[in-house]
């Protein structure tokens, strides 16, 4: 015991180590790659403002996004309300009555729902999320410099910004953006005469998304390189934080489905432009008998979700990633079952790709065939119900300290739990029967993914802010916030679920030209208001978020959260290259949370003698 | 102005909240960090408990108010029989992934509540736990293999389609933008072919006026079934997906142009008698705008379930399930669409016969698909002796050769393009009588009886080298002579298939 040569304050570890003595002040070093505002904010190499860029880009997308999303959910809370008030934006979209009641047009309605999903999937869910996340935390908690190719890196996010350009200009034309749903089913996506969208809406949205495909790959190509190559020594795959896994997987996801979009995209390209006949056979439209013989729509949702439920993924292991490790920090005790929760990431990311077709039980498929993708689907849950368990007993015995990162990290689980148990529903073919594109649809993956996702952001970001800005965000907003939504949230959702077992089908620009979906109008004004009080408090959100940034309360210690991953030990605000001087080794896993009586033992500690390494 | 006010309370709500959040940045500063954060501590680790209770609570309440779309209650009952077992399948999912979700919310809270943040207290140091995530492991593996194998086994069941010996009926229902055609088969209870290239104003489902199937067929403007029998619903789609959604009967199958899909079902509880069963209900005593009862005015409805254009959200249809006899009543004031629009247009590929009309449509079709599947018969059978067919709807009078009824023309534009869409078989078209009159006397008019029927071939554009044309005289009769039917069945013609080009082929792929 006695005379260990090792330092025992973290501090000295890392003078020893580092070979640098600054006393964690900012450094001004001339950084000989970037110079310049431009070379270092706007075409920037360096992976922490690449995060950036690709958080703030995905907050706009979300505002937009969200906009969106209220226009619509007043259409179908207050069908009979006058619209009037926002021609001014909205222009042609609505069309006022003699009486002077405005209203909004149908084809607009289903442009926004449309540009809704779309928005909130890949621009913000998977640009913004795993396009943050995946940029700042890789090179920091695998101690390298920056990414394996950091120009590479700058590419991704300018692909993704031209994206989001040419999706921006697609809500401009006169004809309207693109209005066939975000799963774009051809015929009606293939053909002009089949909805106005479907024109230069469509050509622009297809655009777009390659755009937003090549950014994905080039980042995807990255982080899979970056995890491989440039770990740390001592960071072996298994000393890895779940953060890294889940990264790491989701990009592999990426780089493996997405090009099957692209394909799919080319395909419906040449439909649109060259007279094949990939997805369309026997149609009669706008009077007259289409020549295309032979083709079937059922392959495009075979290659669509073939992608499609690769993506879901792609967006929720990153958040799950994130809440692990903001739960390990801020319950002071290891992830429970570390190795389980990798497993997990891993049978998740490879069953993704069997089970595409459960999104097509009802689209005309042999049903024999949907015999094995109810299987794999039902297996699925397995995985995840593990994580789920594995979460909870994290908090177990811990010391939990209820940050606003903690609490969107618990919001999470809970989200989770709620939003995966309706999968199971789902899964099983004989109750998607009824189920299918109604609301219970609707329900299911806003809850799990669409607002869980976003929980793993928020905890992401309020537990990172610091790295990112060197202030903390308010916290008593960010408690605000997280309540707000966390109630919110629900209250718009869960009541779909009534919905979709009433038989309600999903996007419906009205219900009372049925009697049998009629019944419902308080509950969509429910659901409007509390959509609109929702949007309110996210607003409160990017107030906190751009107040802090220059007003936020100053970080002082390196390593506020008393963390274990390397990011903590970069100076606070890290330049380009994150270590003024040697990169950290790394001597063991990132969860010694209150192990052998300390209260945390970072990553470059060095292990003690007589100390054992756990998983 | 309303909005403008709405977004004016909005930003200042939001400017109170970010002063209220400097203020207690502030006043924790003053008070001490370490204080204010155990107070922030306990407040929220308080609320997450208050959470996970009103959460719950508003789940229950909620499923209790919401309690009449509970699948398989009361008034959300299955209105066809394959629902019921579909509903208990949703139902004990329910059931165990409740259980769950009320385990884990709590748990997850709870612990959450339990072991927030004290100073002092060490976290317990817990990697992992074999046994216990084993377990956790495989009790959902258990419960999802039940899931599974119940689900597999009720869909395996719903989605097969009909065994051709059973009994059901078929109809067709054709999705466009923006609204549901429907087409009942008729009288032969076939449904005729279609052709995408022949849709027009006229022709709303793009029927092939050639296939005497399609003559029969009629085009309702609601469904209506008997109560009780198996129905197979094809499915087609003119343009885009839509899909054949009926959310009574658990019943939804995508619509796809050029790939005709089907969702076989069978109803279980007419309208009257569902209505009468919502008639319980309190909430179903509202009255509707009209003034109507809303059990009184509630219909089965048939809606669209694919995204399919502006107009996806007004696709309906009504349906109605009754009793059989009102069935067979309702069906008997049906016309076809043929006889509706298309008898004695340009269309009408046997305009040429001026007065069809006097030949009741669901008739014209009856005798051409007796002779269509007469002759199939006789052209796929191997033994000589199957490989007649008797012209039944050429009828003689005794003693006479001639037909001029147009029900014999029509009959044998048939033959004639049966023959024409076979070119190669060559027939025998033989003359038969009965035994009234002397032997020679027979003989010759068997003969008569057949050349006349060559005769009306040729003028159908036959060549003479595809008949061999005899007389059987009275030798060869097929019924007793001692009846005044049996000598009506035996004054008849008829031909013999001998000789044709194997492989056989099937008449319809031999079309075009
Ligand atoms: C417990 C595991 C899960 C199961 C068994 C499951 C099952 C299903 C099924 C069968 C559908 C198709 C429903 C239909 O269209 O009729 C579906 C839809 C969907 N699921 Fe899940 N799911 C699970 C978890 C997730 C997760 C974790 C995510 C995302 C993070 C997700 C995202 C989605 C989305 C986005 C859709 C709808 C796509 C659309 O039609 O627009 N699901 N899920
Ligand atoms: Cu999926
Ligand atoms: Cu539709």
């Amino acid at each position: 015991m006695a005379n260990v040569a090792v330092p025992t304050h973290e501090d000295d570890i890392l003078i020893q180590e580092l070979g640098y003595d600054d006393h964690f002040h900012e450094h001004h070093d001339e950084d000989k790659y970037q110079s310049g505002f431009i070379g270092k904010y706007i075409f920037s190499m360096d992976h922490k403002i690449i995060a950036k860029q690709f958080l703030i880009t995905g907050m706009f997308w979300a505002i937009i996004g969200a906009l969106m999303s209220l226009v619509f959910r007043l259409q179908l809370g207050f069908p009979e309300e006058d619209m009037a008030w926002l021609k001014p934006i909205l222009g042609q979209w609505i069309t006022v009555n003699a009486d002077g009641i405005g209203a909004l047009d149908p084809q607009f309605y289903y442009a926004l729902v449309t540009m809704h999903g779309t928005i909130l999937v890949f621009f913000v869910l998977t640009a913004g999320l795993s396009g943050t996340f995946s940029n700042l935390l890789i090179p920091l908690q695998l101690g390298a410099r920056d990414m394996a190719s950091p120009m590479l890196n700058m590419f991704s996010y300018w692909f993704f910004f031209l994206s989001g350009m040419i999706m921006f200009f697609s809500l401009f034309l006169s004809t309207g953006p693109f209005s066939g749903g975000w799963t774009a089913y051809p015929p009606l996506s293939a053909l002009p005469q089949a909805s106005t969208g479907s024109g230069a809406g469509m050509t622009l949205w297809t655009l777009s998304l390659v755009f937003f495909v090549v950014s994905v790959l080039l980042g995807g190509i990255n982080y899979i390189t970056t995890v491989l190559n440039l770990r740390t020594k001592g960071m072996s795959l298994w000393r890895m934080p779940l953060t890294i896994w889940a990264f790491f997987v989701t990009a592999i996801l990426g780089l493996l489905s997405f090009p099957v979009l692209v394909s799919a995209f080319l395909l419906m390209m040449c439909d649109r432009g060259l007279g094949t006949s990939f997805y369309l056979s026997e149609i009669f439209i706008g009077g007259e008998a289409l020549d295309h013989v032979g083709g079937s729509p059922v392959l495009y949702q075979h290659l669509f979700w073939f992608l499609g439920h690769p993506e879901v993924y792609i967006i929720i292991l990153p958040a799950m990633g994130l809440v692990s490790e903001v739960l390990a920090v801020h319950a002071r005790k290891p992830i429970f079952g570390y190795k389980a929760m990798v497993y997990s990431i891993l049978a998740i990311g490879f069953l993704a790709f069997i089970v595409w077709a459960h999104h097509m039980f009802m689209s005309g498929v042999n049903p024999f065939i949907s015999n094995f993708f109810v299987v794999f689907t039902l297996i699925i849950a397995v995985p995840s119900a593990v994580k789920v368990f594995n979460w909870i007993t994290t908090l177990y015995g811990g010391n939990v300290r209820f940050t606003s990162a903690c609490l969107f990290g618990i919001g999470f689980v809970s989200l989770f739990i709620s939003g995966g148990l309706t999968g199971i529903f789902l899964g099983n073919s004989a109750i998607d029967i009824q189920m299918h594109d109604t609301y219970f649809v609707v329900a299911h993956f806003h809850i799990v993914m669409g607002i869980a996702a976003f929980f793993g952001m928020f905890a992401g970001i309020y537990n990172w802010f610091p790295k990112m800005y060197g202030r903390f965000m308010n916290e008593t907003l960010g408690k605000i916030h997280f309540w707000g939504t966390m109630i919110g949230a629900y209250a718009i959702f869960w009541p779909m679920h009534y919905l979709g077992m009433a038989g309600v089908p999903r996007r419906y620009y009205r219900f009372d030209s049925f009697d049998t979906f009629s019944h419902f109008s308080t509950m969509n004004q429910f659901i409007t208001v509390a959509a609109i009080i929702v949007f309110a408090i996210q607003v409160l959100f990017v107030i906190n978020f751009f107040y802090s940034i220059w007003y936020g309360k100053k970080m002082t210690t390196r390593n506020p959260w008393g963390a274990n991953t390397l990011e903590w030990t970069t100076p606070i605000n890290a330049g380009h290259g994150n270590w003024p001087g040697n990169i950290p080794s790394v001597h063991r896993w990132s969860y010694d949370y209150g192990k052998d009586g300390k209260e945390f033992i970072p990553q470059h500690y060095p292990m003690q003698e007589g100390e054992t390494e756990v998983h | 102005m309303t909005a403008l006010i709405i977004i004016l309370c909005l930003i200042l709500l939001s400017i109170i909240a970010v002063q209220y959040g400097r203020f207690r940045e502030l006043s924790a500063k003053i008070r001490g960090e370490e204080a204010a954060m155990k107070e922030s501590n306990n407040r929220n680790a308080a609320f997450g408990v208050v959470f996970v209770i009103g959460f719950l609570i508003f789940c229950v309440v909620s499923a209790l108010y919401y309690r009449n779309w509970m699948l398989g209650y009361g008034p959300h009952e299955s209105a066809s029989e394959h629902g019921i077992e579909l509903d208990a399948l949703f139902d004990i999912t329910l059931f165990f992934t409740g259980i769950v979700f009320v385990l884990t919310q709590i748990f997850l809270f709870w612990f959450a509540y339990k072991y927030r943040e004290e100073k002092g207290r060490k976290a317990l140091f817990m990697p992992h736990d074999n046994t216990l995530e084993l377990v956790w492991t495989v009790i959902p593996a258990v419960v999802m293999c039940f899931l599974v194998v119940r689900g597999l086994y009720a869909w395996n069941e719903v989605m097969a389609d009909v065994d051709p010996d059973e009994e059901y009926m078929e109809i067709e229902a054709l999705g466009q933008q923006w609204n549901w055609l429907i087409r009942y088969p008729g009288a032969d209870n076939l449904l005729g072919e279609t052709n995408y290239r022949l849709f027009s104003s006229t022709n709303p489902l793009a029927q092939d006026w050639n296939d005497t199937k399609n003559l029969d067929d009629f085009h309702p403007n609601e469904i209506v079934l008997p109560k009780g029998k198996k129905v197979r619903v094809r499915i087609r789609a003119k343009d885009v997906l839509h899909n054949f959604d009926l959310p009574h009967f658990r019943v939804k199958m995508d619509a796809i142009p050029g790939l005709p899909t089907y969702f076989v079902f069978t109803p279980r509880l007419t309208t009257e008698e569902y209505r009468e069963n919502l008639k319980q209900y309190p909430e179903y005593q509202a009255l509707n705008e009209d003034g109507v009862p809303l059990w009184e005015s509630f219909n089965y409805e048939l809606a669209c379930a694919e995204l399919c254009g502006r107009g996806h959200f007004s696709m309906k249809r009504i349906v109605r399930i009754v009793e059989q006899e009102e069935y067979d009543r309702w069906l008997a004031t049906q016309t076809s669409w043929y006889e509706q629009s298309v008898m004695g247009t340009a269309d009408d590929p046997f305009g040429d016969l001026a007065n069809l009309s006097e030949i009741p449509a669901y008739r014209a079709a009856m005798i051409a698909n007796e002779f269509n599947t007469d002759a199939d018969r006789a052209l796929a059978a191997t033994d000589e002796a199957d490989k007649t067919v008797i012209l039944k709807h050429v009828y003689y009078a005794t003693g006479k050769y001639d037909f001029s009824g147009i029900t014999e023309k029509y009959y044998l534009t048939h033959v004639a393009s049966f023959l024409k869409k076979n070119p190669d078989v060559v027939i025998e078209l033989s003359g038969h009588t009965d035994n009234v009159g002397s032997a020679e006397g027979n003989q010759v008019l068997s003969e008569n009886r057949a050349n006349k029927i060559a005769d009306y071939l040729r003028g159908q554009g036959i060549g003479n080298e595809r008949m061999v044309v005899v007389g059987y005289g009275q030798d060869r009769p097929i019924a007793d002579n001692a009846s005044p039917e049996g000598r009506a069945q035996n004054r008849r013609t008829e031909f013999k298939i001998i000789s044709q080009s194997a492989p056989i082929t099937n008449t319809e792929t031999t079309v075009q």
